[in-house]
């Protein structure tokens, strides 16, 4: 019975406003007072048996509930025979409460469409190897999958056979499609686009990457700040006292009116949802963006970063050096010094040797015949019957190879720009340089000139190399410090230093070997790649290593505290208006008193809504 | 003890949270210190003992309270 009246508020509200809206015209246009009365009784009766369960229901767990001071206002009313008050005020509760369930679920859309692209079914090999859908849950790693067209991967796992493209955005943020072959790892909640594959499942449900992330996300959002649990403490002795407070003010006004006021007005709604409203919407708009905060502290904290230190290789810079200058000396022959290099380069696996060779691409090579690795030099070798030396300029030196002046001062120069320079000789003669270094990320230096703008004052690089070369990039990038030469236990002590003297400090780096400063600042930012290491030690993920999502989580999280803070703002001062209405005017009665309060509920919804749409300015 | 994860409909109140958690706690089998509400996902996590208790029991005790279990 509890259960289908609770169910049927909405209905119940309906009649309600049907009743209402006749008892008002009989009183108004009919002048029939009997009918009036009895219709707003009847109304009163009704809107409040769901109210009262629900009251009574939180008594039983020890809760003494907003329902429960409605309850007992509506009651009194009743009781004095102001049904009017008692009906409208029953009305607008339940109204309250509905509109309040439909745009809370709006502030929480964003997660629902995350969870929603949980895959539920698999196509699981049985014995005698055919494969028949089973439940996602009956999936146990080790299991033989099968992925068609379309569908999603049920699992993480590795492709066993098979060839396909995965859109990978639910793990990633990354809209193009990866390509998927034998032996590549798969993660659950992707979809196959196109092609079939065979995957060996290897972690299931929870233990997906995915639904780490669902997990990650629905804790973060539950997680009460400093402010919030204030709150909630405030409103756990806010509303017995407000009960209290009515009741003193009955015995010494013997007034029920005002008392019954007084109880209406007190209710806490606002308050308790305006901040949870903004760290749901918040939290959900990073999630869509590809920003992951773990809890609200997070957001907080992070909105007040002054100094963000961030770690170069793989960071800043791509990781990976590239050929970033090339000067040709001897223009006519550039096409076969260019395959001698790669033919003689191929041979190789130096990291220098691997850039040339990409840089190169797709170029006609000779066989090489004998192959001689100068260490700490480079390449001493024959290819179609020349002698080509490939290596830095002591090599070349050594080898009794004359550069003029010209091609000196070219080495001097990119090698001062940060350059490792590869020279290539062809029988004796220099032929062409290339400038290899590891560059810096697009977008990066745009990106940090935007979290200068947003008033981070600090912006520190460290690296493991040397002073010169994160000198360069500093420069670059208008860094304001710079320091080379650390191991990752340097990193850890100077940010433990920064945050000594006070500043609030924001670590990124790539959440693999950085794990103790990301651990030991104040915010840790990992650029994951949806890695474990990278969800588990920091408190914002950005997706995909995706750099450029860092002003947005930064604007984000400045937005978010904003927001959180208006709402508390609006939220005291409605009670402070009713509380002052009820005291010096002559307006102010019960039902004002519930419309303001819905609607100020509403208002700090709406307000928090408005973090789902957050953009940074670019 | 096995792991329980049940779907609720979207929870609105603090209080709901509040009496959920205690329903659940309050069936026979329940890991008291495992049970965790989550508001804002609207979702129930605990562990129970398999031997006392089915995941039916504890989604008809939610269900008694007047909450719409969605998903076991």
């Amino acid at each position: 019975m509890q259960r289908f009246i609770l169910r049927s508020k909405n209905y119940i509200m309906l009649i309600n406003a049907v009743l209402i809206s006749a008892g008002f015209i009989s009183a108004f246009v009919f002048h029939n007072e009997t009918v009036s009365l009895w219709t707003l009784g009847t109304a009163s009766v009704l809107g409040l048996i769901p109210i009262a369960i629900q009251a009574f229901q939180a008594l039983r767990v020890k809760v003494i509930s907003i329902d429960l001071l409605v309850t007992i206002a509506v009651t009194a009313a009743f009781f004095i025979q102001n049904f009017e008050e008692s009906a409208i005020v029953t009305f607008l509760f339940l109204f309250g409460s509905y509109l309040e369930m439909r745009t809370l679920n709006k502030t929480r859309s964003a997660i629902k469409e995350l969870t929603q692209m949980a895959p539920l079914t698999a196509l699981k090999q049985t014995d005698i190897g055919v494969f028949t859908e089973v439940d996602v849950d009956e999936v146990v790693p080790g299991d033989i999958l099968l992925v068609k067209t379309g569908a999603k991967v049920p699992v993480d796992g590795i492709v066993l056979s098979g060839e396909g493209y995965i859109n990978e955005a639910s793990i990633t943020g990354e809209s193009i499609p990866a390509e998927k072959e034998k032996g590549k790892n798969v993660f659950a909640g992707t979809i196959l686009e196109n092609g079939t594959l065979q995957i060996i499942a290897e972690r299931v449900g929870e233990d997906t990457t995915f639904g780490k992330i669902i997990e990650l996300v629905e804790e973060a959002q539950d997680s009460k700040s400093a402010a919030e649990k204030f709150i909630d403490r405030f409103a756990k002795y806010y509303t017995p006292a407000v009960l209290l407070f009515a009741l003193i003010v009955w015995i010494f006004s013997r007034n029920v009116e005002l008392a019954i006021t007084i109880l209406v007005l007190g209710c806490p709604g606002a308050l308790v949802i305006g901040v949870p409203v903004s760290n749901v919407a918040g939290i959900g708009n990073g999630a869509r963006h590809g920003v992951l905060f773990k809890g609200s502290e997070v957001i907080g904290n992070f909105s007040k970063t002054d100094t963000i230190v961030f770690d170069k290789t793989g960071t800043l810079t791509a990781g990976t050096p590239r050929v970033a200058q090339e000067i040709v000396y001897d223009e006519k022959a550039i096409d076969e010094v260019k395959s001698y290099l790669a033919s003689v380069e191929k041979e190789s696996s130096h990291p220098l040797a691997k850039a040339v060779v990409e840089f190169l691409g797709d170029i006609h090579i000779y066989p090489v015949i004998k192959t001689d690795t100068v260490k700490g030099g480079g390449i001493i070798s024959m290819v179609n019957g020349k002698k080509i030396i490939a290596g830095n300029a002591s090599l070349l030196e050594r080898e009794h190879i004359s550069l003029n002046d010209a091609q000196r001062s070219d080495i001097e120069r990119l090698q001062k720009q940060g350059n490792s320079v590869v020279l290539t000789a062809v029988d004796g003669e220099l032929k062409l340089l290339l400038g290899i270094r590891d560059q810096i990320r697009m977008g990066v230096k745009e990106e940090l000139s935007r979290l200068k703008k947003m008033g981070v004052k600090n912006l520190v690089v460290l690296s493991g190399d040397n002073q010169g070369t994160v000198d360069l990039v500093a420069d670059d990038l208008g860094l304001s410090e710079a320091h080379g030469h650390m191991l990752p236990e340097d990193k850890a002590a100077f940010i433990k230093k920064l945050t000594a003297e006070g500043r609030i400090t924001a670590f990124v780096g790539d959440g693999v070997n950085d794990s103790p400063s990301i651990a030991l600042a104040d915010i840790g930012i990992a650029m994951g790649n949806g890695t474990d290491a990278a969800i588990e030690t920091s408190n914002v993920v950005l997706m995909n290593s995706d750099f450029t999502k860092l002003s947005h989580a930064l604007g984000l999280a400045k937005a978010i505290d904003r927001n959180m803070k208006q709402n508390i703002i609006i939220a005291v001062g409605v009670v402070f208006v009713l509380l002052a209405g009820v005291f010096f005017s002559e307006w102010m009665n019960m039902s004002i008193g519930m419309l303001v309060h819905e609607a100020s509920i509403l208002v700090v919804i709406v307000n928090g809504m408005r973090l789902l749409r957050f953009k940074s300015r670019k | 003890m096995k792991k329980a994860s049940i779907q609720l409909e979207t929870l609105t109140c603090p209080s709901c949270a509040q009496k959920i958690e205690n329903a659940v706690k309050g069936t026979a089998g329940a890991d008291k210190d495992s049970v965790k509400v989550l508001f804002n996902a609207s979702k129930v996590k605990f562990e129970y003992d398999e031997e006392k208790a089915k995941l039916e029991d504890f989604s008809k005790a939610i269900e008694t309270l007047g909450y719409t279990v969605l998903r076991k």
